[in-house]
């Protein structure tokens, strides 16, 4: 997926991760923060760039901000400000439930 | 996972916790406090500029967390808004047992649904059948409709009244004596029990009266419902100690079945225990005593 323009998604409530992506010229740029940042950080950021690859995007500057979100929500996070930036909006249809949107 | 497992028609659903899909926080682990069932909003509690963004944690939340034994329902937009369909394919592919529809009004929005359902089921490779439904009446239209709603679709389970827009339909506001309510809350429960299916009340939103709340729910349960939504976990304990017969309610049930049972076995119809005059028709609602108590964990009996 080709990013389009700068969008984010969720919160800095406990519990979320707000993530904002916007275009970038070559490669992804991970900039990212975390309250459980000795603990989880490396594995907070495998998550993050697993899930950039899925969805296919090869260039990106990406701000995690973490408020100790399962990897679960991580995913959930990053999946929407990636569709937001490909112009997606709230009212998006057929996003590929199972597809590059998985587990 | 238990996305392969076949979802229960007639499982015990004494309280419905509703859950803001808007917030991984609340989702991430709400079985912890042991309602029947869950509902994830996507509907009133979710901003409309958000509506993507809980879908995706939806997804997630369904796929990934291991909720055991509670039952993961969701609340999807109104059939009048953009939403409904990408709703029904979310639920479907992450694994939802059921759906409530809300503002329910004909017997037609629950088949639009069920085909929309239908159609995700086999986009998705989910067993067909596999998804519950459930109709939220919140107008007097849908009040009037009951009957054909609940006699609408075999995924149907049950039918819940919800308060808020209704009273306001009426012209009216929550009275303690529920008499404001207390038509529609019948009409309901007649058309839930003329078609089979469950019944529930609506939610009480105000937590700093948890006496109103109290006798709330044992109007509940002497009018017949099956259960109640809730909007807070402290709102459980007390509707579950409301519905959940007591030991000594058991007991009798018990020694009805069987008094009835060896009766009849005898060639007796009709005969007296502990003073009271007894026959068959008290038996199905001794069995519905004994079910209730089997399915709360309080009866291992052999009945």
């Amino acid at each position: 997926m080709e990013i389009l323009n700068a969008a984010v998604a969720g919160t800095l409530e406990s519990s979320d991760v707000q993530v904002s992506v916007e275009p970038a010229e070559k490669g992804v740029a991970l900039d990212l923060s975390s309250s459980v940042m000795e603990q989880y950080g490396r594995q907070i950021r495998a998550v993050v760039l697993e899930t950039l690859e899925r969805l296919g995007v090869a260039s990106a500057r990406v701000r995690v901000v973490d408020k100790g979100a399962l990897d679960c929500t991580i995913r959930a996070r990053v999946e929407c400000a990636v569709f937001r930036a490909c112009g997606a909006d709230a009212a998006a249809k057929n996003i590929p439930w199972g597809g590059v949107v998985r587990e | 996972m238990s996305a392969e497992k076949r979802s229960e028609k007639n499982r015990l659903r004494r309280t419905m916790l509703f859950l803001s899909a808007q917030r991984p926080s609340l989702m991430k682990d709400a079985y912890v406090f042991g309602p029947d069932s869950v509902i994830f909003d996507l509907e009133d509690a979710v901003a409309e500029s958000e509506k993507d963004a809980a879908r995706f944690s939806l997804y997630h939340i369904l796929r990934r967390v291991d909720y055991g034994n509670v039952e993961r329902i969701v609340r999807i937009n109104g059939l009048d808004t953009p939403h409904w369909r990408e709703d029904v394919r979310v639920c479907v592919a992450g694994g939802a047992d059921g759906i409530r529809i809300a503002k329910c009004e004909t017997a037609d929005d629950v088949r639009a649904v069920e085909r929309a359902v239908c159609e995700a089921e086999a986009e998705f490779g989910v067993g067909q059948g596999r998804t519950l439904l459930m109709a939220a009446i919140e107008s007097p239209r849908g009040v009037l409709n009951a009957v054909p709603i609940c006699e609408s679709s075999e995924r149907l389970f049950g039918v819940a009244i919800s308060g808020g827009d209704f009273r306001k339909c009426m012209q009216t506001k929550y009275y303690p004596s529920g008499v404001e309510m207390l038509v529609a809350r019948g009409q309901i429960l007649l058309a839930a029990r003329a078609a089979g299916v469950q019944c529930f009340d609506t939610v009480f939103t105000d937590l700093d009266d948890m006496e109103g709340f109290r006798a709330e729910v044992v109007q509940n349960k002497e009018m017949g419902f099956d259960g109640k939504s809730v909007v807070n976990p402290r709102q459980i304990g007390i509707v579950h100690e409301i519905f959940t017969p007591t030991a000594r309610e058991i007991r009798e049930a018990e020694r009805v079945v069987r008094a009835i049972r060896e009766n009849a076995d005898k060639g007796v119809g009709i005969f007296q225990l502990d003073g009271k005059m007894l026959d068959v028709a008290f038996l199905p609602g001794a069995e519905r005593t004994l079910a209730l108590a089997k399915a709360s964990g309080m009866y291992e009996g052999d009945l």
